[in-house]
């Protein structure tokens, strides 16, 4: 197709720039400046998509945030964007892009016999038709929906694209470039407040872009471009095009998204395709102008119907016809000052004006013009099934309710105008309650809940004048209360034409014995008689209405189809528009891709990852790491071929033979200072620690005031009012959390204060009866024998000129000792102990090994403190004082707590000493039992015990403590196993401790 | 995204807070008999109010300490927020 819809002059596009682009695989030219849309249309190409219900052929209705339906798929550098608007997709060289709802294609679309069987498709046709039978919808309805439906399928490809956050506060943040926000930001900014000015398109300057208006001495266009310049030399101003404000949440935070690279072939390196801004404001203006509405006609959803200041814009900043032979549908004056742009190039629009009469300056412009126009006229159907071809005019009677005269004229283009929407959209989401304005017959912001104000069309105010007065004014005003400065702004002269008043007239009769479809909702296919049958079946409230018949839904909000359908809804049930009320506008206000929402924060970066200082070390001697909550630390070393299994059982079988290493960095450490920090440990742990000597550590138990376990660790006393406590790695926040809260909330009269100090120590275990000639040769100062450093002893000793806290504490079981040196000698202290622990066969061992020497030492840890047990469950009602009080001690009194038959942790052991248990299996009396199977506990920990050489488990069970060389067995449904086990004690290993304390 | 007044480091976002529930609450004193029911009260059961709420958070990520915050549950205003050992 030629391009022969594009005017030889006029237009704000770059004509010494032709780019090419494909659209449903066809070749295209267009120029920089181009929409996808305007481009399209400058082509002739009309059709671009089917609608979402009936797949009727669907063309252009606006020309930016306005449109319903022209939404396409874009393939830009290999990646694939659904759900774009035509109208708002900036043209590049190379573009492709393709219709979204149609199989197998635009012109041929199987769907499309969805329209002819439409009495199948009434107001909540999903609720009704795939109901039944229910064995259908997953391998019928559903599949066929889903090809049948949507705006476009979303790739499942990982995006390669790169999208960014940003948080910014400002004094002004102004949504909207037009008159109202550039006036209002230009007093705020001659103020002296920090200013952001948004605007959703590329072009700056709004409405006045398009209207025939003179400010000052110069058009609309260059007083915006004059103002825009000003404002971007300010140091205080921020002005961002492609930029919409989507949503106002709490607090006056607003986001917005900014399309960075959308609009070029390719996203540049270091630069993000979108970029999310959250924007704190102190005070918001509201600037986001209005809508056209549509009149309501039968076929109304052509292609070739339009709003008609789309078809002004597409003509004024593309310089593009939307047709030769236009009609211009309308009920007030907009529409003549898009038939007045016809004609001034050159096409002959004809005027159907829905009133009986009216006089303005722009109605005597028109006529001047000798532009045909007939009053009291309506378009009662467009004819034409891709494309509009003619039209079914007729005159209307003064009431309104009857039409005669009907007939058949030829037309390309059909340009309604319903009058003005203004969009409120953000004023709502803040929480403002609107108010409906007669006048206008629409909803405008009236009480502000949070720091914002509308302005301009947005606020209702139709006339220039008026609007730049109150605008200038306001930002002036707003600024002044947060810098304390006024620069005044003089307001300049506007002149503008007056307009005469609309008429409230909507929607055109049914003509006898006709059936027009007559559309409300163009985006969703929600007709005139979809509404009236959801009344006729009872539903009232608005919001049900809309649910039902999905009027005001999906990505276009109900932007153009809302008020209509209130008017429709009052009129029906005879009451009048705010009474019934709108439905909540909720954001976004226009789709937002889920890259941008997710932005930096995917793969790696989704958390921050944490790292010991040896964990290079660890690195080049072929760890294979494991995420421990956010720490990356060591399962195991790999030699050679060895798997998982093998080499955790070499390691832990060093430890307990010769000598191993483990990194302990990640364990939390709170430093604990004050003359009452005894006393607060004693309320905080179970058992007693006001005893406790200095050069001594403690292991200690925790709970919540519900008495379930919270934490355990040791506690060391460092000196007299200095304490070191560690508790788990997953523990460390939490813990420190709930110290803080006793501590400045429930006993504040404790002179104690508490730190995370995790990251000042890193630690090394050295477990294994070789463990202390390791110690002698690393502290060769220092007595390190049985007497020297007891068990729960604490030494500091000096590593080769490091400082070193030395405890004498074990988690393995064996001998063994944690060194602790300041974080940034981790990496030498670690290279000290292997080189010197050569000799004696040290090896390191990763938080396998670690797991299979303490599950079958029956050490609790993470899996049977797991949020839901009690001390006694886990063999810990040893260290439960009776004598003191403390933290969740009232708790354990509880019946439950206190059964007879009360869970506890035992050993099991699989009778063919072969067989692992699986992790979570349950433990039952007969395997053989109806299901469900009683259950009496669960396999928290699973091991290959080293000293015995044959699998281990602890479990958790009922009666726990009267069920040792009891055979039952563990079931695993989920890895179909069930294995005869016999119940031992969880400790497994040197039951009474001998070897820690050698 | 709530901004909450910290008593002692002014406005922050609400990302740097973590929500402590019901300020209101009182521990019952170390020591003292506390009947069942109370023991439960305290540890279980809370009121749950649309409208104002005076409620704890801890500035997690900025100076640590528990504050005392009065938010309309429904609006989430926020009306005055405390230190730890102040009252309303
Ligand atoms: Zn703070």
């Amino acid at each position: 197709m030629s391009e022969n819809f594009r005017l030889d002059k006029g237009g704000l596009i770059n004509r010494d720039k032709k780019i090419s682009f494909t659209f449903n695989g066809k070749k295209y030219f267009g120029y920089e400046g181009d929409t996808l849309a305007s481009a399209l249309l400058a082509n002739g190409v009309h059709l671009v998509g089917r609608s979402f219900k009936y797949h009727r052929p669907r063309g252009f209705f606006g020309a930016g945030v306005d449109e319903p339906y022209a939404i396409v798929q874009m393939n830009r550098n290999n990646e694939v964007d659904p759900n774009v608007r035509a109208t708002e997709q900036e043209l590049f060289e190379g573009l492709e892009a393709k219709s979204v709802n149609c199989w197998p294609n635009v012109d041929f679309d199987i769907g499309a016999i969805n329209n002819f069987l439409n009495k199948f498709f009434p107001a909540g046709f999903y609720y009704k038709t795939f109901m039944w039978p229910k064995s259908f919808w997953y391998k019928i309805y559903e599949p066929i929906i889903r090809k049948a439906a949507g705006f476009g399928s979303a790739s499942i490809k990982h995006d390669k694209e790169r999208y960014e956050h940003k948080y910014e506060y400002c004094d002004l943040l102004i949504a909207g470039s037009g008159p109202s926000g550039l006036a209002s930001a230009y007093s705020a900014a001659q103020n002296g407040a920090r200013v952001i000015l948004a605007e959703d398109k590329s072009r700056f300057g709004g409405s006045l872009l398009t209207s025939e208006v003179t400010i000052g001495n110069q058009n609309g266009k260059e007083w915006a471009e004059k103002i825009i310049s000003e404002l971007k030399s300010m140091p205080n101003v921020v002005v961002k095009n492609r930029s919409q404000v989507f949503g106002y949440y709490d607090h006056n935070m607003l986001v917005m998204s900014e399309r960075v690279s959308d609009h070029l072939p390719k996203t540049d390196k270091y630069i993000p395709k979108q970029r999310l801004w959250y924007i704190r404001a102190k005070e918001v203006v509201i600037s986001s102008g209005s809508i056209e509405r549509p009149l309501v006609f039968g076929n109304n959803d052509a292609p070739g119907v339009m709003l008609s200041s789309a078809a002004k814009e597409y003509l004024k900043v593309y310089g593009v016809i939307v047709g030769k032979k236009p009609i211009i549908f309308t009920n007030n004056d907009s529409g003549y000052e898009t038939a007045i742009e016809f004609k001034k190039n050159g096409i002959d629009p004809i005027i159907l004006d829905t009133r009986k009469e009216a006089n303005s300056e722009i109605i005597k412009e028109a006529k001047e013009l000798n532009i045909n126009i007939k009053f009291s006229y309506v378009v009662v159907a467009a004819k034409g099934y891709k494309k509009v071809h003619s039209a079914d005019i007729a005159k209307i009677s003064d009431d309104k309710k009857n039409i005669s005269n009907i007939e058949n004229i030829k037309c390309d283009c059909i340009c309604v105008s319903g009058f003005w929407t203004p969009t409120i959209h953000l004023a709502s989401q803040s929480g403002n309650k609107t108010k409906f304005n007669e006048e206008i017959d629409a909803f405008i912001p009236s009480q502000s809940k949070q720091k914002e104000t509308t302005l301009g069309a947005a606020n209702g105010v139709f006339t220039l004048e008026e609007t730049l007065k109150t605008s200038f004014e306001k930002g002036s005003e707003l600024s002044k209360q947060i810098t304390n400065k006024e620069n005044k702004v003089s307001v300049p002269t506007v002149i503008e034409k007056k307009s005469s008043n609309h008429d409230k007239f909507w929607c055109v009769p049914l003509p006898e014995g006709k059936n027009y479809k007559r559309f409300l909702d163009f985006q969703n296919d929600v007709a005139v008689s979809d509404i009236e049958l959801a009344l006729r079946e009872g539903y009232r409230s608005i919001e049900h209405v809309k649910r039902y018949t999905t009027l005001g839904m999906a990505t276009d909000q109900g932007r153009t189809s809302n008020l209509n359908g209130l008017q429709l809804v009052s009129d029906i049930e005879n009451k009048v528009v705010p009474q019934v009320g709108h439905t909540t506008f909720r954001p976004p206000y226009s789709p937002v891709s889920i890259g941008a929402i997710v932005g930096r924060e995917i793969g790696k970066h989704s958390k921050p990852t944490r790292k010991s200082p040896m964990h290079n070390w660890h690195e080049k001697n072929n760890a294979v790491f494991v995420d421990a909550g956010v720490w990356l630390r060591p399962r195991y070393y790999k030699k050679g071929n060895e798997n998982l299994f093998e080499a955790s059982k070499r390691e832990a079988k060093n430890v307990r033979q010769n000598v191993g290493v483990c990194d302990v960095t990640t364990l939390g450490k709170i430093d604990i200072k004050g003359p009452d920090a005894a006393e607060f440990l004693n309320r905080v742990y179970t058992n007693a620690w006001l005893k406790l000597p200095v050069g001594k550590a403690r292991y200690g138990v925790m709970l919540r005031e519900d008495g379930i376990v919270m934490d355990d660790g040791t506690t060391t006393r460092i000196s007299e009012n200095h304490y070191h406590m560690t508790t788990t790695t997953a523990q460390a926040a939490n813990v420190l959390s709930h110290l803080e809260y006793y501590l400045q909330l429930v006993w504040p009269e404790l002179n104690v204060n508490v730190v995370s100090s995790t990251e000042q120590w890193a630690g090394a275990a050295i477990a294994g009866p070789k463990s202390r000639e390791v110690l002698k040769k690393l502290f060769p100062d220092l007595d390190v024998s049985s007497d020297g450093l007891p068990f729960m002893g604490y030494v500091e000793g000096n590593l080769f000129g490091v400082n070193a806290k030395i405890f004498r504490i074990s988690f393995s079981g064996e001998l063994a000792y944690e060194v602790n040196v300041e974080s940034d000698y981790g990496n030498f202290m670690w290279e000290k102990i292997m080189e010197i622990g050569e000799e004696f066969n040290i090896q390191p061992y990763g938080t396998e090994a670690l797991s299979t020497l303490r599950i079958e030492m029956g050490h609790v840890a993470g899996s049977e403190l797991d949020g839901r047990t009690i001390p006694y469950d886990n063999s810990l009602e040893g260290l439960v004082s009776k004598k003191k009080d403390f933290i969740g001690k009232r708790s354990l009194s509880k019946s439950a707590y206190v059964a007879e038959d009360r869970q506890k942790v035992v050993g099991v052991v699989p009778l063919d000493k072969k067989t692992s248990i699986p992790e979570g299996s349950y433990i039952v009396k007969d395997a053989k039992a109806k299901l469900p199977n009683p259950k009496l506990g669960h396999v928290s920990a699973s091991c290959w015990s080293v000293e015995y050489d044959n699998p281990f488990s602890l479990a958790i069970i009922k009666d726990g403590k009267n069920m040792i060389g009891q055979k039952l067995f563990a079931m695993s449904p989920l890895k179909n196993k069930t294995i005869p086990v016999e119940i031992v004690s969880s400790h497994y290993v040197d039951p009474k401790g001998e070897r820690v304390r050698s | 995204m709530l901004y909450i007044k910290c008593p002692h480091c002014g406005l922050r976002p609400q990302t740097e807070f973590s929500y402590g529930g019901d300020a209101t609450v009182k521990r019952p004193e170390l020591n003292k008999e506390v009947s069942d029911q109370d023991w439960d009260n305290f540890v279980y059961l809370r009121k749950s109010p649309r409208g104002k709420h005076l409620e704890l958070w801890q500035h997690i990520s900025g100076c640590r300490q528990w504050i005392k915050v009065e938010r309309d549950t429904l609006t989430h205003e926020i009306f005055t927020t405390l230190k730890a050992n102040e009252n309303i």
